[in-house]
């Protein structure tokens, strides 16, 4: 490349000297540094707060309901579409589902375990206290399709659902209410004007999808049809043998009941699988939005980065222009400038990071009941889009400072 | 070791044109001494400036060191700059906020120069211009012969073949002004072409060639090669 002297290759800067110098570059002037930090770690805390709000939702939702049991098919009365035409001149009323449509489903190939509900709201009464609550009519079935579980006693006898036997199990809520802290088992109590006695106590697994599982009470689904003086079921619980089985399952169940019902498909089956889909569905499209709405605060922090590398380039034009003429090129000030930037983002993203964390843990004692917990993906993104915006925003400033002229820029002040 | 042949340099400064320089000429042997003289706006730094590569000229070539350096892209010439050139300024350009060692080293930190030996060398220039008890002061802690000598020792620090110095005793007392080119003159001495802006007669007398620019133009040479 030349003819005396050393032959000279461009070598460029090491890695630890850009960072360093960008670092005493960025810390050089405290308050510029500090109000920037805070729009990035703003920015950066409000999108991993609300995604994990957002996914907690989902997460609490999806729980309840895996609760249940997902291999579970709920059979409803009635079609939930619109069908077509006026209405029929002799209204049309779905057939009801009955016993033994229940029983026609329980002898299905690929059917586990069935149950079929009744429920109804009746007073229940010991000795003068008396009690409105849930009365579910069911078998001895419910008890593992529900994951139901005992603090006492047992459950419903199972054998002939068609038998009325006055046996109960109460809910430990209701037990309290009725028989305050005494013994239960063995007791009798009165449902409207039947005579029950109580056989087991449910231990307390709170509520579950909306049911105070606490104040009900269980009896066999023959009694109730008596108690209630109807022979319509509620809904039927299916469990499919297994998870690929629930497909097959939701086919037969409709084939067997339009053969029962003379043709007419007037039953509804609902998957726990397409709930869970539907519920996935809008909650993640839920998180979506709000986390779009906080990422404006970092773009808000990125056009506040992109201001400071402004000021910054045109307050150290002397320094740009000594730079180039002690050698540097176009390229090494351009990575100069964006190490800068980038630099500062990302100590912005870390520390909003810390904040979310430490928020999350502070909403986490004030509301103990809803289960806040940092979504796994979220500080990636936060991290990912602060680092993006370094960059971006810090482009045009470190192009800015790239193009001087260090002619000029070197010029007396 | 320089040509220049033909320089043009046009600014367009709002609608109007001005020549800073026309068709200038110029030679310079290795290890000459030179003082560029001439009123303020007479081109002095412009010329400088091409010479220092910062600025590009409109047409003309200029040469260093055999190599037709007008012609080299921009990250070649930013390599030319690094490792044969070093500019002395009147306002010094310390970058503020860094130590004495470490605006010594800036020229090796750019060129990737591992941090031991930066360590070695960065420290046995202070100590030759008599700074090594000022290497962790910062410029505003430095007098201004201080912060000259910081500079010198900065642009001196990757043996370039040619020192430009832009009135380098501009904003100095006397005796640092003194001390600053008896420093300069002494590198000059040990085989450094240096080539110095100035509008002081008293700096000019000292160097062994003067160029007085008018209006753009070289005109003619002065106490031409006083010393031989």
């Amino acid at each position: 490349m030349f003819k005396h002297g050393i032959v000279v290759f461009p070598k460029s800067m090491r890695l630890r000297d850009i960072l360093t110098f960008s670092l005493r570059a960025a810390t050089a002037n405290r308050g510029r540094v500090l109000l920037m930090l805070l729009a990035m770690t703003i920015g950066v805390g409000s999108v991993v707060v609300f995604i994990s709000l957002g996914d907690s939702a989902r997460r609490y939702v999806i729980d309840q309901f895996s609760s249940l049991g997902t291999d579970l098919l709920i059979v409803l009365p009635g079609r939930s579409e619109t069908t077509g035409g006026p209405p029929p001149l002799l209204g049309e009323t779905p057939r009801d589902l009955t016993l033994d449509d229940a029983m026609a489903l329980s002898r299905g190939r690929t059917v586990g375990r069935i149950a079929p509900i009744i429920a109804g709201s009746a007073p229940i009464s010991v000795q003068g206290l008396e009690r409105e609550m849930l009365v579910l009519g069911s078998t001895a079935e419910l008890y593992e399709i529900r994951h139901l579980a005992l603090s006492q006693g047992s459950f419903l006898p199972p054998g002939d659902p068609s038998r009325a036997e006055a046996v109960c199990v109460i809910g430990l809520k209701g037990k309290k209410e009725l028989f305050g802290n005494g013994p239960a088992i063995g007791k009798w109590l009165r449902i409207g004007d039947r005579r029950f006695r109580v056989i087991g106590i449910l231990s307390s697994p709170g509520v579950s999808l909306g049911e105070d599982l606490g104040e009900i009470v269980i009896i066999p689904v023959a009694a109730a049809q008596s108690l209630f003086n109807a022979s319509s079921l509620f809904r039927i619980l299916v469990e499919a043998k297994n998870s690929a089985a629930i497909e097959p399952t939701r086919k037969s169940i409709l084939e067997t009941i339009r053969l029962r019902h003379e043709g007419e498909d007037d039953i509804t089956v609902i998957t726990q699988d397409a709930v869970l889909t539907t519920f996935n569905r809008i909650f993640k499209a839920l998180t979506l939005s709000v986390t779009g709405i906080a990422a404006i605060s970092l773009v808000v922090a990125g056009i506040m980065i992109m201001n400071v590398m402004l000021v910054a380039v045109s307050n150290r034009r002397a320094e740009i222009g000594l730079l180039k003429a002690i050698g540097a090129s176009r390229g090494q000030i351009l990575g100069l400038f964006l190490a800068e930037s980038t630099l500062l983002s990302t100590v912005g993203a870390a520390i909003g990071l810390i904040v979310a964390l430490l928020s999350i843990q502070l909403a986490g004692v004030l509301f103990p009941q809803f289960p806040l917990q940092l979504a796994p993906w979220s500080p990636a993104i936060a991290i990912a889009v602060a680092l993006i915006s370094g960059i971006a925003f810090g482009v045009l400033p470190a192009h800015r400072a790239a193009e001087l002229e260090p002619a000029l820029a070197l010029a007396r002040r | 070791m320089i040509q220049l042949q033909h320089i043009e340099r046009v600014f367009m400064v709002g609608e109007e044109e001005v020549h800073a320089l026309r068709d200038v000429n110029m030679a310079a042997e290795a290890g000459e001494y030179i003082a560029i003289m001439g009123p303020s706006g007479s081109g002095k730094s412009s010329l400088l400036n091409i010479l220092g590569l910062l600025d590009r000229p409109d047409s003309g070539s200029y040469e260093l060191d055999g190599t037709l350096v007008s012609n080299l892209d921009e990250k070649q010439q930013a390599a030319i700059r690094m490792h044969k050139i070093g500019f002395v300024f009147q306002f010094f350009h310390l970058v503020p906020r860094l130590s004495a060692f470490d605006n010594v080293a800036l020229p090796l930190v750019l060129s990737g120069v591992k941090p031991d030996e930066r360590q070695t060398r960065v420290s046995a220039a202070l100590a030759a211009f008599g700074l090594s008890n000022r290497a962790r002061h910062r410029p505003d802690q430095l007098s201004g012969g201080q912060r000259q000598r910081v500079a010198i020792a900065r642009a001196t620090i990757m043996q370039p073949s040619v020192i430009l110095a832009d009135e380098p005793t501009g904003n100095l007392d006397r005796s640092s002004g003194i001390e600053v080119a008896e420093i300069l003159e002494e590198l000059n001495h040990q085989g450094m072409t240096l080539i110095m802006v100035t509008h002081d007669p008293e700096m000019g007398k000292r160097s062994r060639r003067q160029v007085l620019m008018v209006d753009g133009r070289i005109e003619g040479r002065t106490r031409e090669d006083r010393g031989q």
